[in-house]
C-alpha cells in the first residue's frame, strides 16, 4: 500500500472548507463567496481521483477558487452595477453577525491584485512562489502585491494599525 | 502583520460551512459525483458506519472496525469521491431502526457487493435466506452454496462480510452451537440472536 494515500474527499472538506470561504470571502465579498464556494468543491470533488497523491491540496483549492472566483466578477462586471460601487452600510456588505465592515469595506477597495495576494498569502498561508503559479509573474512580484495591500489596508482600515501582533 | 485577517473569520463560518456542506451534497448527487456516500448512526450495538454507492449499500461497520480506516479503505478501493451524505442512507437508517426496535425482520435494501468477490461473495448473497431468528452452522452453510467440504472458507467470508446486520452472518455458528467469531465482537453476536428470540 502507498505510504501517500488519497483522502477521502470529506476530510478535504472538513480540514479546507473554512480557509477556502475565508478566502473567497475576501476576493468577492461575503454574498458572492458562498455560490463561489460551492463551485469550487463541486469541480474539486470532480477532479480529485485525477489528483497527484502528493499534491499540495490547499493550493490545488485555491487555484480552483481563483478561477471560480474569476468568473464570478466577470459576470459582475457585466451587470449594471460597477464593481467600485460599495455600498456605504457595512450590513448591506453583507458581513455575517454584524463583522467588522470597515475591514470589509477596505479590502473590498484594494486593487484585485493585492486582494488575490492577501487573500492567498494571509489568508490561505500560500508561499508566494505558489501564489505566483495561481497569479501569473514572478514570486518577487507577488510579494509586493501582498506587501502594498496590507500596507493600504492599514491606510483604510484604521482598526489594523492598533492591533498587535496576529493572535 | 499587524492586520488583524483573523477578522475574516466571522462566528457565523460554522452555520455557514454546515450549509454549503448540504448544498455540495446535493449538487454532488445531482452531477453525479457521489460515489460514495456514508453517515453515522447510533445503534443499541453502538455507532455505525453506513455507505452506499449509487448501486446500494456498499458497507455497515462497528465502532472497533474505526470508521476513519474503514474509510480509508472504500476511498482507496471504489473511489475516493466520497462524501458524508445523509441523505442516500435514509431509507437503511429507518430500515436498521426497525430492525433494532422488533419491527422489522427482513432488508429490503438494494445491495452493492462490489467489496467483496469470487466464493465470500457467493456466501454473502446466500446467507439473507437464513431466516429472522434461525441459525445455521457454518458447515450447513457450506452445504446451502453447494460446497460442503469449504467450511473454513464459510468462516472467512462471514469474518469478512461488508454488510453485517443487514447481510445476517450473526447467525451462522460453530458446530457445537457456541457463537464463534464475529466482526462486531462475539458480545456483539449474542446480543442481536437474542434480540432476534425474543422478537
Amino acid at each position: 500500500m502507498n505510504m501517500v494515500m488519497k483522502q477521502p474527499f470529506e476530510r478535504i472538506v472538513e480540514q479546507h472548507g473554512g480557509t477556502v470561504l475565508r478566502v473567497c470571502r475576501v476576493i468577492l465579498g461575503v454574498h458572492d463567496a458562498e455560490d463561489a464556494w460551492s463551485e469550487t468543491f463541486l469541480a474539486a470533488l470532480r477532479a480529485y481521483p485525477g489528483l497527484p497523491d502528493d499534491a499540495n491540496t490547499e493550493a490545488w483549492l485555491v487555484t480552483i477558487a481563483h478561477r471560480k472566483a474569476i468568473d464570478v466578477l466577470r459576470v459582475r462586471r457585466r451587470q449594471p452595477a460597477p464593481i467600485g460601487d460599495v455600498p456605504e452600510s457595512p450590513s448591506a456588505l453583507g458581513v455575517p453577525g454584524g463583522g467588522d465592515g470597515d475591514l470589509w469595506r477596505a479590502v473590498a477597495a484594494l486593487p484585485e491584485k493585492q486582494r488575490q495576494a492577501v487573500a492567498y498569502h494571509y489568508v490561505a498561508g500560500l508561499a508566494y512562489a505558489e501564489i505566483a503559479r495561481i497569479l501569473g509573474g514572478t514570486a518577487d512580484a507577488a510579494r509586493r502585491a501582498a506587501a502594498d495591500g496590507i500596507r493600504n489596508l492599514r491606510k483604510h482600515y484604521p482598526g489594523a494599525a492598533t492591533e498587535g501582533a496576529q493572535s | 502583520m499587524n492586520v488583524p485577517l483573523d477578522d475574516f473569520a466571522s462566528p457565523a463560518d460554522a452555520d455557514t460551512l454546515s450549509r454549503l456542506r448540504r448544498r455540495l451534497e446535493l449538487a454532488a448527487e445531482a452531477d453525479g459525483l457521489l460515489d460514495v456516500a456514508y453517515t453515522t448512526i447510533d445503534s443499541p450495538v453502538g455507532g455505525l458506519l453506513l455507505a452506499a454507492t449509487p448501486r446500494g449499500l456498499v458497507r455497515v461497520a462497528y465502532e472497533i472496525e474505526d470508521h476513519d480506516r474503514v474509510l480509508d479503505t472504500l476511498s482507496r478501493r471504489l473511489s475516493p469521491r466520497v462524501l458524508r451524505a445523509p441523505k442516500r442512507l435514509e431509507a437503511v437508517a429507518r430500515e436498521l431502526e426497525e430492525y433494532f426496535s422488533r419491527r422489522r425482520k427482513i432488508f429490503d435494501l438494494p445491495l452493492d457487493l462490489s467489496l467483496s468477490s469470487g466464493f465470500r461473495q457467493l456466501v454473502q448473497q446466500h446467507l439473507p435466506e437464513i431466516g429472522y431468528g434461525q441459525t445455521r452452522t457454518y458447515g450447513q452453510v457450506a452445504e446451502l452454496v453447494g460446497n460442503p467440504k469449504a467450511v473454513r472458507a464459510v468462516g472467512t467470508a462471514c469474518a469478512t462480510n461488508p454488510l453485517p446486520v443487514v447481510v445476517p452472518c450473526h447467525r451462522v455458528l460453530r458446530a457445537d452451537g457456541t457463537p464463534g467469531g464475529y466482526v462486531g465482537g462475539p458480545r456483539v453476536k449474542r446480543t442481536l440472536l437474542s434480540l432476534e428470540a425474543a422478537a
